[in-house]
């Protein structure tokens, strides 16, 4: 199998064709052969992408599974995976048989909705995947316009506003990247990403419109991917659209959006920023990490007073992200791992959040925090899984949780002691939004009428989380199935970026500057 | 003679045709003649630019120079012959539905394309004038086809008075031009901007040449007319006013700006990246308070042209490749978007109001689907084939040292990017309201159908249209 990663791509999409061309009727049979090819098809696609994760050779620093094809206009379709990409992979086609799952209620137009689904799968999995710069692109601006549809369309009643302000606050900062990798294509004279890894970007500072840039091209093409990568993690203060669209956005493409949407932009500075522009990074490094401190404490202190449960548990998506960007831009191999790390693991707990909000919204049709109370007398499994998620959210040892916030934790600590130790305030905010969230709506007197006659979880809501609680548990105590596969990857990531800003001797022409901006004065 | 006729045979075999037609179509059974005479001028339209297309190579120049036929002028004559056989066709139906379909429709199209042909062969400034001015008559009466209609005349008359007034600023600039380089041969002013610096005259000749051709690209602040032209003509009309006199207006643009003044790139690229910057946000912003699909769509042509404009700014071969491919693929997606708008009607009479498509994709998910896919190309989105389009201008303005321009270009697209998709706002978040019907005409929808595939398949394959760009691109930049 020469060509698994197309294959696993391509499955989604094509099943996503064949619903779109032979599949009729809206009654309740063809509703329910939707929801099963759909099941049937990220089912598979999970299980062929096992293929990917069992024939992987995590020692080798390289990509694997490469291929290559010729592409319109002189560019390149070009696949592969290594260390840092391949987990993303397979918690993408890990967590979308349960999303479609978690969409077996969904009663209005269910065919459109697989599909929009079904394409999306292919273009997140594009995105890990591609290695190419405009095929990665394309990938990643792709996935927009079906996300915009799902929260346009079966959304809560502010959709509108929240898939609009998606689409354009994604697209905006994308196209600054366009831009970049056009320049970066003229510069190195190639897309290829394996390429453009070795391709080394000049640095000499210059000046813009009177404006000292330090660290040059490295610098301005650095920022041109930030825009766009910092919208899509989302990073303070260029959030605000992820709150409005978690909420909005049916259940299950808020666990998507959560659990994968945002690893893209993780993914963007792994593969993009911190390799290819090592200087422009080393310059910035102090400004990204306390932005993920203030993101990590501020969008905490915001959760805190939420009367919505999605959009806490959105805030708290963005507190986690802090950690995810402060350990990436680190740039030592604990704070790479444990930002890796973190995103595997939101993506598993978030998802899960966001499911359990799913399961009361489902009964109550309510998201607000004081309709809730006592749950745990009619819904004792509920309270039990939602428990165990709380306590992954917080980071509590045992869970995956605590392993990503430590590992970032331990790395950004060597760099940069002052913002470690705000950040670390943020693991108690947390501790206090998502525990207080718990007692609101688990514990306390059973008061409200409307509760009395609610639900536990059924069976298929048992099975979807089944699958989220064994990973959490598993990555929380036994750590080594993920940092053994990234591993030498991240090592070779952090090695080369530090050979890169060594032999530039950076530090020393900043200083210099400063030096000379002294004299001046 | 001889062999300057064969130079220009196409356009002879079809000013023949028209001459014939116009006169047997009067001698006997006038409008009745109408469809069948719209599916023949389609048919040798298309056989031409065929012809066209698979024959030529080389270089060849006719009357002294004044006619130049090269890669260039076949690319683009291919574009427009065969867009405008696939608009008259298109709107066949349409118009014959409404008592609109007169006999000289076709004719008058095809003398139009007729002039277009001479528009992007020309090799001077008399020529250039000549092959203008019979498009533009031509179009002038197109566009006030309906005669009963107060808007149908009033768009014609509109259109008329200010053509007339930009081909008095191009002629004014092409005197200019014969004043200070002694010629109108291109081959002889780029000579003389060649030695040393470009005179003053000279550069006042251009401004003015450059005025008089963004009023014909309807390029900001030469575009007033584009509106109120698009949403009084008939939509068929429309249509072709979107796409071949669009592809010709641009073809001739560069052609005059290169083999004329390919020396000088640096005084007018300047001008031109100004016009490109003001037509893409201009383009952008006004078309978002739009109601009316044709206006929306004559602003969202405005800002296309914008996009095109990059490319001919950068002054490079990799610029006019560029523009030559995002003209392709511009047409294209018009096509498939006109077919769409022109099946749209509720108790047989045309409705443009965007708000009468809201909830369109529940009671016909396929077409919206398609005409999904058609938006979101025209905004630039991956994986559509319009984002390739952009890309391309946007690599040639960064090659060409002209950053800024791409940024301007991607701003401008994110703010483009609003209004398409309101129309798939209403399209799928819709509330209930008043419904459209859609026209069950297997030709428009064929037409459609075509444009939206192409936008998906493109991505796969562009079927040579890049290469064929880079050769016509390499004849003209020097």
């Amino acid at each position: 199998m020469d060509n698994i990663l197309s294959i696993v791509t391509f499955i989604p999409a094509l099943a996503a064709a064949v619903m779109a061309l032979l599949m009729r009727g809206e009654d309740e049979a063809a509703q329910r052969n939707a929801k099963y090819v759909a099941l049937l098809a990220t089912t598979i696609t999970f299980l062929v992408s096992l293929f990917i994760y069992f024939g992987f050779d995590a020692a080798n620093t390289g990509f694997q599974f490469v291929e290559e094809a010729e592409w319109i206009f002189g560019l390149k379709y070009k696949m592969g995976v290594d260390g840092i990409s391949v987990l993303f992979v397979l918690l993408t086609t890990f967590v979308m048989p349960l999303t479609i799952l978690a969409s077996w209620n969904v009663s209005t137009r269910v065919k459109e909705y697989m599909i929009a689904f079904l394409v999306l799968e292919t273009l997140m999995l594009g995105v890990f995947m591609a290695l190419d710069l405009v095929l990665f692109y394309m990938f990643f601006e792709a996935g927009l316009i079906p996300m915009f549809l799902i929260i346009g369309i079966w959304g809560g009643k502010e959709r509108i506003y929240a898939s609009f302000k998606f689409f354009l606050y994604t697209f905006f900062g994308s196209v600054l990247m366009l831009v970049a990798m056009v320049a970066m294509y003229f510069d190195a004279g190639t897309t290829d990403i394996t390429r453009l890894l070795v391709h080394e970007f000049s640095y000499t500072s210059f000046d813009v419109l009177g404006i000292h840039v330090l660290g040059g091209m490295q610098t301005l093409l650095f920022l041109a991917f930030f825009a766009s990568f910092a919208v899509k993690m989302p990073m303070w203060p260029v959030h605000t659209w992820l709150p409005d669209a978690h909420v909005q956005a049916p259940t299950a493409g808020s666990v998507v959006l959560a659990a994968i949407l945002l690893k893209m932009g993780g993914y963007g500075f792994l593969r993009f920023s911190l390799p290819m522009f090592p200087i422009g990074s080393e310059v910035m490094t102090d400004i990204i990490l306390w932005m993920s401190a203030i993101a990590i404490v501020y969008t905490s202190l915001v959760a805190m007073v939420q009367e919505d449960m999605k959009k806490l548990i959105a805030y708290s998506s963005v507190a986690h992200m802090g950690f995810v960007t402060m350990g990436i831009f680190a740039a030592n191999q604990q704070g790479v791992d444990g930002a890796i790390f973190q995103m595997l693991s939101h993506g598993f707990i978030s998802a899960a959040l966001f499911l359990c909000v799913g399961v009361i919204y489902d009964r109550m049709h309510t998201r607000d925090i004081d309709a809730y109370g006592g749950l745990v007398i009619r819904m004792p499994a509920y309270a039990l899984v939602f428990m165990f998620f709380t306590m992954g959210n917080v980071g509590l040892p045992g869970t995956s949780g605590f392993i990503g916030e430590f590992l970032t934790l331990m790395g950004v600590f060597q760099v940069n002691t002052w913002v470690a130790l705000v950040a670390t305030s943020g693991v108690i905010f947390s501790a206090c939004y998502a525990l207080w969230l718990y007692r609101r709506v688990v514990f306390g007197d059973l008061i409200k009428e409307s509760l009395k006659a609610i639900q536990d979880m059924n069976a298929r809501e048992k099975w979807i989380f089944a699958p989220l609680v064994a990973m959490t548990l598993l990555l929380g105590v036994y750590p080594s199935v993920v940092t053994d596969v990234i591993g030498p990857s991240t090592e070779a990531l952090v090695s080369s970026v530090n050979t890169a800003v060594a032999d530039a001797g950076f530090l020393a022409e900043a200083a210099e500057v400063n030096v000379a901006a002294t004299n001046s004065h | 003679m001889q062999a300057d006729l064969s130079v220009i045979l196409p356009e002879i075999i079809l000013a023949i045709y028209v001459m014939a037609a116009l006169i047997g179509a009067v001698y006997t059974a006038k409008d009745k003649l109408a469809p069948m005479l719209v599916w023949v001028t389609a048919a040798l339209m298309a056989v031409l630019g065929v012809w066209i297309g698979t024959s030529g190579s080389g270089t060849t120049e006719a009357f002294g120079g004044m006619i130049v036929d090269d890669a260039f002028s076949r690319f683009a004559k291919v574009a427009i012959l065969l867009s405008a056989a696939a608009v008259m066709v298109m709107g066949q139906d349409y118009m014959s539905k409404r008592g609109m379909l007169r006999f000289e429709y076709p004719l008058l199209v095809a003398l139009s394309a007729i002039g277009m042909m001479v528009m992007v062969s020309a090799g001077d400034l008399m020529a250039l004038y000549m092959g203008l001015e019979l498009q533009s008559l031509a179009l002038y009466v197109v566009a006030a086809l309906r005669r009963d209609s107060i808007k149908s005349t009033e768009a014609g008359l509109k259109y008329f008075v200010l053509g007339a007034l930009s081909s008095g600023l191009l002629l004014y600039g092409a005197s200019l031009v014969y004043g200070f380089a002694g010629t109108t041969l291109f081959s002889g002013i780029i000579e003389v901007a060649q030695h040393g610096e470009v005179t003053l005259g000279l550069l006042f000749g251009i401004v003015f040449l450059i005025s008089g051709l963004a009023f014909k690209v309807s390029a900001v602040p030469f575009h007033m007319w584009t509106p109120d032209v698009y949403e009084g003509a008939p939509t068929p009309v429309t249509a072709f006013f979107a796409s071949a006199p669009k592809v010709a207006a641009m073809g001739l643009f560069a052609r005059v700006m290169h083999d004329a003044f390919g020396h000088a790139v640096a005084d007018w690229s300047q001008i031109v990246a100004l016009l490109a910057v003001l037509s893409m946000f201009l383009g952008g912003v006004a078309a978002i308070g739009q109601t009316d699909l044709k206006r929306l769509m004559a602003y969202s042509s405005i800002a296309h042209m914008g996009y095109a404009l990059i490319g001919l700014a950068a002054g490079t071969e990799l610029g006019i490749q560029a523009l030559l491919i995002y003209m392709s693929i511009y047409v294209a997606m018009n096509i498939g978007t006109f077919a769409f708008i022109m099946m749209l009607h509720r108790d047989g009479k045309p409705v443009t109001d965007i708000r009468a498509l809201n909830q369109y994709a529940k009671r016909e998910p396929g077409r919206a689907l398609g005409m999904l896919v058609l938006l979101f190309s025209l905004a630039g989105v991956p994986p559509m084939l319009g984002f390739f389009g952009k890309f391309f201008v946007l690599r040639a303005a960064v090659e060409a040292d002209m950053a800024w321009l791409a940024i301007a270009g991607v701003i401008a697209s994110v703010i483009g990017a609003y209004y398409y998709l309101r129309i798939v706002f209403f399209m799928y978040f819709g509330s209930e309201g008043v419904e459209v019907e859609t026209a069950r005409s297997p030709v428009l929808l064929a037409f459609f159908s075509a444009g939206a595939a192409l936008m998906l398949i493109g991505v796969i394959s562009t079927f040579g249209l890049e290469g064929a760009a880079a050769t016509a691109a390499a004849m003209l930049v020097h």
